[in-house]
């Protein structure tokens, strides 16, 4: 029986046990001194629960064991004294004869994989079948269990709402462990990284040149300054300029003066703006802007003007930023209350001097807070500098020029041919690390800041 | 409140005899004044004389058009796309809805105060600076400094608050925060003060206080105030206006409307009969 159709079986059983339990549960349902405690359905769910599962938790762990059980058991077969003794040969011939045994393949390149594959389906056979009764065991004892404790004075319905609880509490922890999993990943890999090349050398160097690594001191060449400058003179600075002042003038706008039939069509516009794919906004920037960028940078008379400029990269990353910005702000200042504007436009101020002396002092720290998530959300942005950035690390303040950033380089280092242990792959781990711990603190201190400010107006 | 309490617990305030009629210099005035909410009719063929010399309540039950009313009179419905307004108030004579009249200089000259203290989250000082900083009334920090301590202190809030001018206002507790929105009002000098419930969010202490206030600033400003406190009405206003379902009842003399209602509407909302 296939893991596929043992799973259908167990829910089944669960089903079965659902029924049965709340057609006796409603049977002595209102009978008695006592009254029943739980509906007859949460009995039901009390042994489904029970039936399902323990065997189906069963059944993810035994997948995930019995493959390997079942290699052991052909090794440990007269017919695999043949194999060669290590390496990538003996895991080809092993991975052959599975897929052979499970009839997946009709021909092996290796003699030895066929004559191991009999063995191998032997072998998974018998996992298979002991897999298959102890899930239907652990199945039915469950099942027999919980339908035994079925009685009208059994709080079948607490232990279920627990049950529940459970569930969502581990799907909430999962988001969160993931994180904790990748921040481990990558704090190991960049450990490694950090053990070839010291740490000052990456965090202070000024050069930068994967390709060229020499062996003999690697970190020479791995100076991390360059991109970080770049990343943020593209996300935080040119970026910025763009998206800061028309984000907060859309805001405005829609907030105190646009009409509501304007506001109407004009925000969900503003938000589709935010949901294109990032990898459009890259084609737009790589193949519209940085050709239209160049050309003007040389008729400015900026001669060798790059065609991936900084500001071609930046300035599409800014208007891709604007409708985060601006919702942000638009958020904080519907939050101020509307008892400053009246105030402030019963003094006999124009709308804009209540809007430029009491609303935006006012929604100040949370448009600061929504400018921070927007600067780290810019720094982490990987398509469009992909497409339109250039690969070459250099420090300059010349919009013109071309000016690379972190999730560029990162995506250049893992795409090549380098081996995986190499300080150059390795290099991007440490590049991701520092990149994750930035808009990681960008955030935190996005978010105290609007906490902060939450409690002052409630 | 009971039928045996009314009318004799209203305490009229008879230190000052009651203005002859020919002496009082009318301020605003309000002809045949409707407005409507959308499709809401708020406020029904209202006419009205404000003047100088008095303070002037408009009392009602709640929803009755009091606070709609009082906001026509410097235009802050503007603010409410859906609002509309006809008939004619003048300030002075002149129209204040003409095309001609700028509603940034109507505000100026017809200051508003609102029901929950709506301090600004600046420093004390600031707060009362706002309005002379927009409209240019001082011509250098002397001048503003000035401003500052004497609106402050008509507005009774000096001795409490000049030591710590540049705290924020928001810190100051709910009374002196209505205060120093009084002072922030009379800071640009204007020439009417509209306050809409000015004392429903404070304590019996803050109100007394307020109440004090708006006696010292009669004669100095034509004052409306709208309340929902019958008792609060017969202290400190001379004038006061009954409104019920977007019209106005009746109007007249404190001591006339308290003691000797015309309208028997008027007569069974004072006496506590609804509202």
């Amino acid at each position: 029986m296939t893991v596929f159709a043992l799973f259908f079986l167990v829910v089944g059983l669960g089903l079965i046990g659902w029924l049965t339990a709340r057609a006796r549960a409603s049977r002595f349902a209102t009978l008695g001194a006592g009254k029943r405690h739980s509906l007859p359905s949460q009995h039901g769910w009390y042994v489904a629960l029970w039936t399902a599962a323990p065997a189906l938790l069963f059944l993810a762990i035994w997948s995930a064991v019995s493959p390997s059980l079942a290699t052991q058991e052909v090794l440990a077969s007269p017919a695999a004294a043949e194999l060669p003794a290590f390496g990538f040969q003996r895991e080809a011939i092993l991975s052959e004869a599975r897929t052979l045994a499970e009839g997946n393949s009709f021909g092996a390149f290796n003699e030895e994989a066929k004559a191991l594959a009999p063995a191998y389906a032997k072998a998974q056979s018998k996992y298979r079948w002991i897999g298959t009764a102890l899930a239907l065991l652990l199945a039915f004892a469950g099942g027999a269990y919980a339908f035994s404790r079925v009685s009208p004075m059994f709080r079948a319905r607490t232990r279920v709402e627990r049950t529940v609880m459970i569930a969502l509490l581990l799907a909430s922890l999962i988001a969160i462990l993931t994180t904790v999993g990748i921040f481990v990943s990558l704090l190991i890999e960049s450990a490694r990284f950090f053990s070839v090349v010291p740490l000052t050398d990456f965090l202070f160097g000024t050069h930068w040149s994967p390709q060229i690594i020499k062996s003999s001191d690697p970190g020479a060449s791995l100076g991390a300054v360059p991109l970080f400058w770049g990343t943020f003179f593209i996300g935080a600075i040119i970026a910025m300029i763009v998206a800061i002042p028309f984000g907060l003038m859309s805001a405005i706008y829609l907030t105190q003066y646009a009409a509501p039939s304007v506001r109407k069509w004009m925000k969900p516009i503003l938000e589709i703006l935010a949901g294109v794919p990032t990898v459009v906004y890259g084609y737009f920037a790589a193949l519209t802007v940085a050709p239209a960028v160049r050309d003007f940078a040389v008729s400015l008379g900026f001669t060798y003007a790059s065609s991936e400029s900084a500001l071609a990269a930046g300035l599409v990353m800014g208007v891709m930023i604007i409708p985060f910005v601006s919702s942000m702000a638009d958020d904080s200042i519907a939050a101020v209350p509307g008892a400053m504007r009246d105030g402030s436009l019963a003094m006999g101020a124009t709308t804009s001097e209540t809007i430029s002396k009491v609303l935006l002092p006012a929604a100040l720290p949370g448009v600061v807070a929504g400018i921070l998530l927007a600067v780290s959300r810019a720094i982490g942005e990987t398509m469009i500098v992909v497409m339109a950035a250039s690969g070459a690390a250099t420090i300059t303040l010349n919009p013109f020029e071309s000016a690379t950033t972190v999730t560029k380089q990162i995506v250049d280092l893992l795409t090549g041919e380098a081996a995986f242990d190499s300080p150059k792959t390795l290099a991007a781990f440490a590049l991701g690390l520092t990149l994750f711990l930035i808009t990681f603190l960008l955030n935190i201190v996005a978010l105290r800041v609007v906490k902060k400010y939450r409690e002052a107006y409630e | 409140m009971t039928d045996t309490q009314a009318p004799n617990p209203v305490r009229v305030d008879q230190t000052e005899p009651a203005t002859p009629k020919a002496a009082t210099h009318i301020k605003m005035s309000a002809r045949d004044v409707n407005v409507f909410y959308g499709a809401t009719h708020a406020i029904k063929d209202v006419s009205i004389d404000v003047d100088m010399e008095n303070v002037t309540a408009f009392i009602g039950p709640s929803g009755c058009g009091k606070s709609t009313f009082l906001r026509t009179l410097n235009r802050m419905n503007d603010t409410i796309p859906i609002a509309k307004v006809t008939g004619d108030i003048t300030l002075d004579g002149e129209d204040i809805y003409s095309p001609q009249m700028d509603v940034v200089q109507l505000r100026a000259r017809v200051g508003m105060v609102f029901q929950k203290p709506n301090p600004f989250p600046k420093s004390i000082y600031e707060n009362v600076a706002y309005g002379p900083r927009i409209h240019g009334l001082a011509p250098n920090k002397g001048a503003m400094d000035q401003i500052v301590e004497q609106s402050l202190k008509r507005a009774g809030l000096w001795d409490e608050v000049k030591d710590r001018l540049h705290d924020s206002g928001t810190a100051l507790s709910g009374g002196q925060q209505q205060r120093l929105c009084i002072a922030r009002a009379i800071a640009v000098d204007p020439e009417v003060i509209l306050m809409d419930e000015p004392c429903s969010a404070l304590d019996p202490i803050a109100t007394a206080k307020i109440e004090e206030l708006i006696h010292a600033l009669r004669g100095k400003y034509a004052i409306v105030i709208v309340t929902h406190n019958m008792q609060q009405a017969a202290r400190v206003s001379q004038k006061t206006a009954f409104f019920h379902l977007g019209n106005l009842v009746e109007y007249g003399e404190t001591s006339d409307i308290f003691t000797n209602p015309r309208e028997e509407r008027t007569k069974d909302y004072i006496t506590g009969r609804y509202g």
